[in-house]
Formats: structure tokens, sequence, C-alpha cells
């Protein structure tokens, strides 16, 4: 429940406002919606200028981490010969996060344009979008996009006059969770498995090619048009004081209208599912996740909970990819996470013993359990491999494995026990599914 | 199955070609190792030991470095995929949400298992991680493109249609599917000319946007916004 001194949260289509007409994705829709001249503005100003807007406007890493962005810019270092890279990661795959994709199919050009500012702002003039290659149709978007930019002069040699180049390549992936991770992407694109490597050295130090490289996620970019059309004012009258601006809320399983919902951060989850038509019908929210798979589970506890890094934090979990995961009570949570660890395990790049043992061992104790074949000990034997996954790999995969199993027991260590009492797992499997909710 | 370990004088100029090309774009060539991976993968439906070692020879890697590369990630497959390859998420929520069931369901209708492919190589079946799509749950791919909001019924009349041959559209895709080698093609970096069908966005992508417009809900107007004090040039960009 709101209180009296905080009006409820509205919604804020910036990103998504020009979604619903049917060219939206054109560069003659974008243009004709004010797309583009945030890049004329841009191309006035200093370089540096650019970078200091964007850390005065407190954007944070919309990719999962909520990394300030201006920082990370600043982090090029000044006296470094060699040439600068933009990597736009767009390998989209944590499990739950459903914005980058529809954003891409929608509108690429304001992706395009926030590549452009970007780019010229970190004195940069060879950008790479790193698309998944599972998504066939966005990647045919973007590469749509990028002709007509070439065409229009929005791309390649003296962009719009300005003195300016720049060069963008649409990569495809092949499919590989660790690839969203910006130093396993960094790997890939150089042509090798992707592995993540150690930090430091920073890929702004350190990146593509051993060259200063900034990645950026797809929704942090294409905030930066926005940021300099309408100013960092515009962009902290929105959110809270230290996530500031707006994002998108991605709610999917038991909602009645699961969808994406552009929002201020700080929003609730009950003001959220107010929105989208609450749980279904006949059911109650049994746990959520509040950013992927990778973030601690929640539950009706935290509805009240502002959606934003520090308050989410602080309940114990972390806000990711705003990616709503609604589960209801027709879930059964050892399923759920047995699902999640047989995903880790197969998207485990093997680097490191923790991670690869560490799944590979969870999955088959989860089954056990699962099946009714397990022990209350097994529990134990869970928490201490995670205990010995958690902060002790290369990246953060591990650490998002540990997630769920370490919270799913936490909250819901009866629910494992009633698995090993009952020899097997005590719920319908049919009633989760879209159809079986009646039967 | 190739039972050639290289490819012929033919192919290797073809495809030499379209190598030139997307080496051309990197600064440094092995970068076009993962889209050469894709084009020999759209000559032969999947990555055989030719296309292997015409991805080294074009890259001046060993065998061994590209084997290694082509067997890390899930999309490049070792044996040939079928012209439709099916990819049914598995994931914890479109799991609950019906994907088991759908995968399931498809084993058993088309008689194979997963990674496996259909006796007339029509189709492949295999299940997939997070595709993205979890506000369309459950989510089934065909050549990567999105089939939304499957059940196990309309599952299985999408396969029995790709496998008569009938018409099939995407939900948020081309107007019509194009082959598994086809897609590899695009996946290599060569663009078709399908990108202007299909919908801009549908469905729960457009939920937030319609209750906004709705209920008059918008971004605050930057005209509203109190310009902040001045304490050096200013930021420029404002308005």
């Amino acid at each position: 429940m709101t209180t009296d001194a905080q009006p409820a949260t509205t919604l804020t289509p910036v990103l998504s406002r020009n979604w619903d007409r049917p060219d939206s994705f054109t560069l003659a829709a974008y243009r004709e919606a004010g797309g583009y001249e945030a890049l004329r503005t841009a191309l006035t100003m200093e370089p540096d200028r650019l970078v200091d807007m964007v850390k005065s406007s407190g954007l944070r890493g919309r990719g999962g981490a909520g990394f300030p962005t201006g920082m990370k810019w600043s982090f090029l270092p000044a006296d470094n010969p060699k040439p600068r890279y933009l990597v736009v990661n767009a390998d989209e795959s944590e499990p739950g996060t459903c914005k980058d994709i529809p954003l891409m199919m929608a509108d690429p050009h304001v992706l395009l344009e926030g590549i452009v500012i970007s780019a010229y702002a970190i004195r940069s003039s060879q950008a790479f979008i790193y698309v998944r290659g599972e998504v066939l149709h966005v990647i045919r978007r973007l590469k749509h996009a990028v002709a007509e930019a070439y065409e229009a002069g929005l791309l390649g040699r003296d962009i719009l006059g300005s003195g300016f180049d720049l060069d963008v390549v649409v990569h495809a992936g092949a499919g590989a969770y660790i690839c969203g991770e910006e130093t396993a992407l960094l790997d890939s694109l150089e042509g090798y498995r992707g592995q993540p490597r150690l930090k430091p050295p920073f890929p702004a130090v350190s990146g593509l090619y051993a060259s200063p490289t900034v990645v950026n996620n797809v929704e942090s970019i294409a905030s930066v048009p926005s940021i300099v059309a309408n100013g960092v004012e515009w962009f902290t009258a929105m959110g809270t004081e230290k996530s500031a601006g707006f994002g998108f809320f991605s709610l999917s399983g038991h909602v009645a209208r699961p969808g994406q919902y552009e929002a201020p951060l700080g929003v609730t989850l009950r003001e959220l599912l107010d929105m989208a038509g609450g749980i279904r019908a006949g059911h109650e929210l049994k746990f959520w996740t509040p950013g992927g798979s990778s973030t601690p589970i929640l539950t009706h506890e935290h509805l009240d909970t502002p959606l934003d890094f520090e308050s989410i934090g602080s309940a114990g979990s972390m806000l990711g990819t705003r990616a709503l995961q609604i589960f209801d009570d027709t879930t059964c949570v050892v399923h759920a996470v047995g699902r999640w660890i047989a995903f880790y395990a197969h998207e485990s790049c093997g680097k490191c013993t923790p991670c690869r043992e560490g799944n590979f061992w969870m999955v088959q104790v989860l089954d056990r359990l699962e099946r009714g074949e397990g022990t209350e000990d097994e529990l134990d034997k869970l928490l201490d491999i995670c205990d010995n996954l958690l902060g002790r790999a290369f990246c953060a995969l591990g650490d998002g494995a540990a997630s769920p199993v370490m919270s799913s027991i936490e909250h819901f260590r009866q629910e494992y026990i009633d698995h090993v009492e009952q020899g097997g797992c005590p719920f319908d499997h049919r009633r989760s599914t879209v159809w079986g909710a009646e039967s | 199955m190739s039972t050639t370990t290289t490819f012929s004088g033919e192919v290797k100029a073809r495809l030499g070609v379209d190598a030139k090309e997307i080496i051309g774009r990197y600064p440094h060539s092995r970068s076009a190792l993962l889209p050469l991976l894709h084009l020999v993968q759209a000559e032969e439906g999947y990555v055989s030991a030719a296309g292997i070692a015409f991805c080294a020879e074009q890259l001046g890697l060993t065998k061994a470095e590209v084997t290694a590369v082509a067997t890390f990630y899930t999309m490049y497959k070792r044996r040939p995929a079928g012209d439709y390859h099916v990819g049914v998420c598995t994931n914890t929520l479109c799991a609950i949400m019906g994907g088991d069931e759908i995968f399931e369901s498809l084993k058993e209708h088309l008689e194979v298992g997963n990674n496996e492919a259909t006796e007339d190589g029509k189709v492949s079946l295999e299940h997939v991680e997070c595709n993205a799509a979890c506000d369309f749950a459950p989510v089934v791919m065909v050549n990567w493109e999105f089939f939304d909001n499957q059940t196990p019924e309309s599952a299985k009349e999408l396969v029995d249609d790709l496998r008569l041959g009938n018409d099939v559209r995407p939900t948020r895709g081309p107007d019509n599917l194009c082959t598994f080698k086809q897609a590899s093609r695009l996946l290599a970096g060569f663009a078709d000319d399908h990108a202007t069908e299909g919908p801009q966005a549908a469905g729960p992508s457009l939920v937030g946007l319609e209750l906004a417009r709705e209920r008059g809900w918008a971004a605050p107007d930057p005209d509203d916004i109190p310009p902040a004090p001045v304490l050096d040039e200013g930021e420029g960009g404002a308005k």
C-alpha cells in the first residue's frame, strides 16, 4: 500500500514511446518522432562534456550490474595510443530478461543514435553490436537500421558534417549465455571461446584487442539520446537519488498481463502488479525474481520494496535487469530451482572449478531431491557447495547459480523437506502451465 | 553427412568470396571466426570437418583451434539440422508455464530425442535456454524466429505444417520462414530483404505503453523541469 506522502508511481514511456506505430523501426518514423536531433546537439559539444553529462545524469548500467555509465566512460586512459572501441552488449540471455530484444526489434534507431553519441563522447570510431544469434529478426532489423543510417550519412565518414567518423558492425553470437559477461563477450568477439578474463585490467584499459574499450548494455546506450535531448535534470526527475531515471520492468509468469512496463526506478512490485492485472485469477504470489534468475528470490514480504539498486540490495537481492519473473502457488520451487541450476551447469564455460564442478554437482543433488530420493542433509550439502562457489570464480555466473539455491532454501526449506518426506514432488506440474490453471 | 574433410574447389572458391567480405569487416581477422562458422553451417546445415578446415585455412588457424571454438557454442551443430530447427525453451519460466509439456509432446510426436532430426530431414528438435521472450511464454523458436505463446497442440500443428511444407508464419518475424541454412547465412552477416516484414512489436511488448496511453501517463515534459543553477558553462543539450 502506498503511503499518503508518496503518490503512486506512473509509467514513463521513453524508449518505448513509438512502439505502437507499425513502421517504428524505420529511419523515417524515428526522425518523425524527433530522432537524431540529440545527435546533432551532441556533435556540437566537446566529447568530454558529454561524458560529464552522462556522469551527472546518474545513469547506471542497465545490463544488470548497475555500474555508473559515465564513470565507466571516464576510465578510458587519456594517454593510450591504441584505438578505442565501443561494444554494445546485445547478448540478452539472463533468464527472465526480455527488454533489449523487443527494443531492437521495434526501434533499432534509438540504439544506433545512442551508439553514435556515445562513440563520439568516448572518441571511438569503431563500434560493434554483439547480438546473440538466436534472434534472427532482431539481427535483420539491426542490419537494416545500420544500412539506413549509412545511407543517410548518420554513420560512416564525416557524420552530419561534423568530421566525426564511425563504423558499426553487427556481429551475431552463436549461443552462449556466458558471452553476456563483458570480458567473455570480448573474447568471443575476438574469435575465441567465450571465457571471462580476470579484472583488472578492466576493458576500459585493456579490452577488445587489448585496446581501451567500453562495453555497455543496449538499454544503457539507448538511454543516452534522451538524456542529451532533455537534460540531466529531466533524467534525475525520475527514479531515486542513487538510482536515477527510467527503465524497463519486464513482467513474466503468472500475471494477467505480462509485458514491458517502462517506469521510474523505485516503482514497487505491488504497483507493477496492479498495472499488470495482478496474479492470475484464483492464485497468490509465491515467489519472484527482481532481476533474473541470478538474483535471490523474494516473496510477498517484498511487495512494497522500491525496485531500485539500493532498496533491493538491502532486501538481500539485486535489481539486476528488472526481469520480474512471477510465480504463484502452483509452482514447485524445487523444480524451478532445478531448472535454473541445469541452465547454469549447461552454460558454465568450464574455466573455474567451483562453477564447473559445483553446478554439475548441484544439478544431481537437486534432481534427487525433486524425485524424492534425497535427504535433508543434502540441503546442507547444497549450501556448502554454494559457499564454495559464491565469490570463488572469475565471473558472476557462479554467483548467479548460488542465488536461487540459497534463497530458495532460506524461504522454502520446508518445501524441499516435503519432497524428501513424501518421496516425490507434491505438486501437479500441469497446474502451473498456461492451460492447466483450472485443472 | 559429409564424408570428405575438405570442400570441393568450387565450394571453396564461392565461400572464399564471402569469407573475404566477412574478414574485411574486422580490424583483426580472427574476429571473423564466429561468422565464418555460421557461413560453413549455411553450406551444409551443420559444421563439418570440411567446414572447420575451411575456416582454419581462411584465418591461418589450426583445425584444433577452430574446433575448440565450434564446440563451445550451442548454435553450431555437429550433425545436420533439419530444414527447420525447432527450439523449445525449457528454462524455468517457460518450463513452468508449459515448455516442459511442449517439449515432451514434440519428442513423442516427432519420435526424436534432443538435438535429433526426423527421418525426412525436415525438422530437428532441441530444448533451448531462455530466448528473451519471457513475457510470451511458453516460447518455441524455429530457425531462430519467434513462435510465441505456444501450447502442445499448436506446437504439434506447427511441426506438422513444417513437414508438409505448409506456410508457417512466425509471431514476430518475417512473413515466411527461411531454411536453417538460409538463417545461418544471415547470421554470417549477409542481410536478406525481409527486415521490414512482420510487426514492429506485439502483445506483451506493448502492454505498458498501452496502459500509459489509456491513463495519460508520460515521462516528465522537459520544459517543465527547472534548469539546474549554472555552475560553469552549462551542460548543453537541455531542451
